[in-house]
């Protein structure tokens, strides 16, 4: 039985000679994402807010997705799996949980103003 | 060719549009379902942060212990720490996968074991931040709302109960025990100090000021003038509490000490199961079932799954430590 792996990273920019090498890269890269998001969680910049939320937490979550997508793609292998069997997993699962989530959120910043403005008192 | 051959083929086994074998491909959707349970919880999670988004307490301020390293503040480091654990027993596993492929067999074997080795020690990393978690460090005393008011000094440190609450030699009551009454019937250790000594620490020290669960404008927790402190624990304080569980949190919100029990334990469950499996196959490539089959492809089925909880863990250690 054949394994052939897809050998390129970051769209093409760096090929690794064999998939051992390849692990061992984005082991790397991976690591260095960790330790660029436990710096600035410990530091904290202020970066001012985006889209109802702090800009900083934006950062950690598209580091997240970026850490996730190689997670996937290179540990897991996805990278090697057909395209229908990579669509089937990867677009139902971000489907569902991007709707899950702005639902969820949604109702909670509701919740939180009725809190807020109505007349529930939590002050005491 | 007649159709009615092409025709068996199709449909009776055989024909792979996928390019993947029955077992992964069920695996993967395996993956998918447990996938969306684990965001249903880290949206609720979401859900209950943005229902309390000005009182959340802050992740830095809670996890800020590392093991040996006793009074030092290490915010993140440890968990951190985890996280790389976690990742590199995902890389010795598809490095076991890989080495399957070229069927060597010592190698699978020495790599598994080294991913065992890794979940063990996250699983063991977990245990102690949970022990860190529940017994608490600083205290803090809960309102007659539930809200949660703690303490610190001039400068805004924090300060512990212990170091200016005075215990008074005669304890209100006796902790209720199963012994002394009825035996199903009984309740946790009851707190070191009550509310009384608080309140007599609190006059006593001139420099201990109240910080409340609401978050100002800096993203930093409210602290009250002196008076302010006095009056709010004398007249809503109610309970002192030590560490966290499932009623009570000393950090702020107990809804935050719920979602952390509940979706880390999850996760550690889903750990120690990987665990498990893994040795369990750890122990199949040992005897040569695989060398035997020719195949390491269940080699390659657990590690999906093993990738999957590393994967898990990304989220939750931004969505529990870092955001």
């Amino acid at each position: 039985m054949a394994h052939e792996h897809k050998l390129e990273i970051f769209r093409g920019l760096l090929k690794f000679k064999s998939n051992t090498q390849k692990i061992w890269g984005v082991l790397a890269f991976l690591t260095l994402v960790t330790a660029v998001e436990v710096f600035l969680g410990i530091i904290k910049p202020d970066w001012g807010s985006f889209l109802g939320m702090k800009a900083l937490n934006w950062i950690f979550i598209i580091l997240t997705i970026v850490k996730a997508y190689y997670i996937t793609w290179d540990f897991m292998h996805m990278r090697d799996e057909t395209k229908a069997l990579r669509r089937m997993v990867v677009w139902t699962a971000i489907f569902l949980i991007l709707y899950l989530i702005f639902i969820l959120l949604q109702e909670g910043g509701y919740v939180f103003d009725v809190y807020k403005d109505g007349y529930i008192k939590r002050d005491f | 060719m007649s159709t009615v051959v092409a025709e068996g083929k199709t449909w009776g086994g055989g024909n792979q549009p996928l390019k993947a074998s029955y077992g992964k491909m069920m695996m993967w959707f395996f993956i998918v379902s447990d996938a969306l349970t684990f965001s249903g919880f880290l949206a609720a999670y979401g859900f209950s942060r943005f229902k309390f988004i000005d009182s959340w307490p802050i992740a830095d301020e809670v996890f800020t212990h590392f093991p040996f390293l006793h009074g030092v503040d290490a915010p993140m480091y440890y968990v951190a720490f985890m996280t790389f654990v976690l990742i590199m027993s995902s890389v010795t596993m598809v490095l076991a996968v890989d080495a399957g492929h070229h069927l060597n067999k010592s190698k699978v074997t020495l790599y598994m074991f080294l991913t065992i080795i890794g979940g063990l020690i996250f699983v063991g990393s977990q245990a102690w931040e949970w022990n860190t978690f529940i017994k608490g460090d600083y205290g803090a005393v809960q309102t007659k709302g539930g809200n949660i008011l703690q303490f610190v000094d001039g400068e805004g440190h924090r300060v512990a109960l212990r170091d200016f609450v005075v215990s008074a030699a005669h304890q209100d009551r006796a902790q209720h025990e199963r012994k002394n009454g009825l035996w199903f019937v009984s309740e946790g250790s009851l707190p070191s100090y009550t509310m009384d000594e608080v309140i007599h620490g609190l006059q006593a020290n001139k420099d201990v000021l109240v910080r409340t669960q609401i978050l100002n404008e800096a993203g930093e927790k409210t602290v009250l003038s002196r008076e302010e402190s006095i009056n709010q624990i004398m007249k809503n304080g109610k309970v002192v509490v030590e560490g966290a569980n499932l009623h009570v949190n000393e950090y702020g919100s107990p809804l935050f000490a719920d979602f952390f029990f509940f979706i880390t334990g999850f996760h550690g469950f889903h750990v120690f199961s990987g665990v498990v499996i893994n040795i369990i196959i750890f122990f199949n490539v040992v005897l040569g079932t695989y060398e035997r089959r020719k195949s390491y492809e269940m080699v390659e089925k657990v590690g999906l799954y093993w990738h999957f909880v590393d994967l898990v863990w990304v989220f939750v250690f931004t969505f529990f430590y870092l955001v």
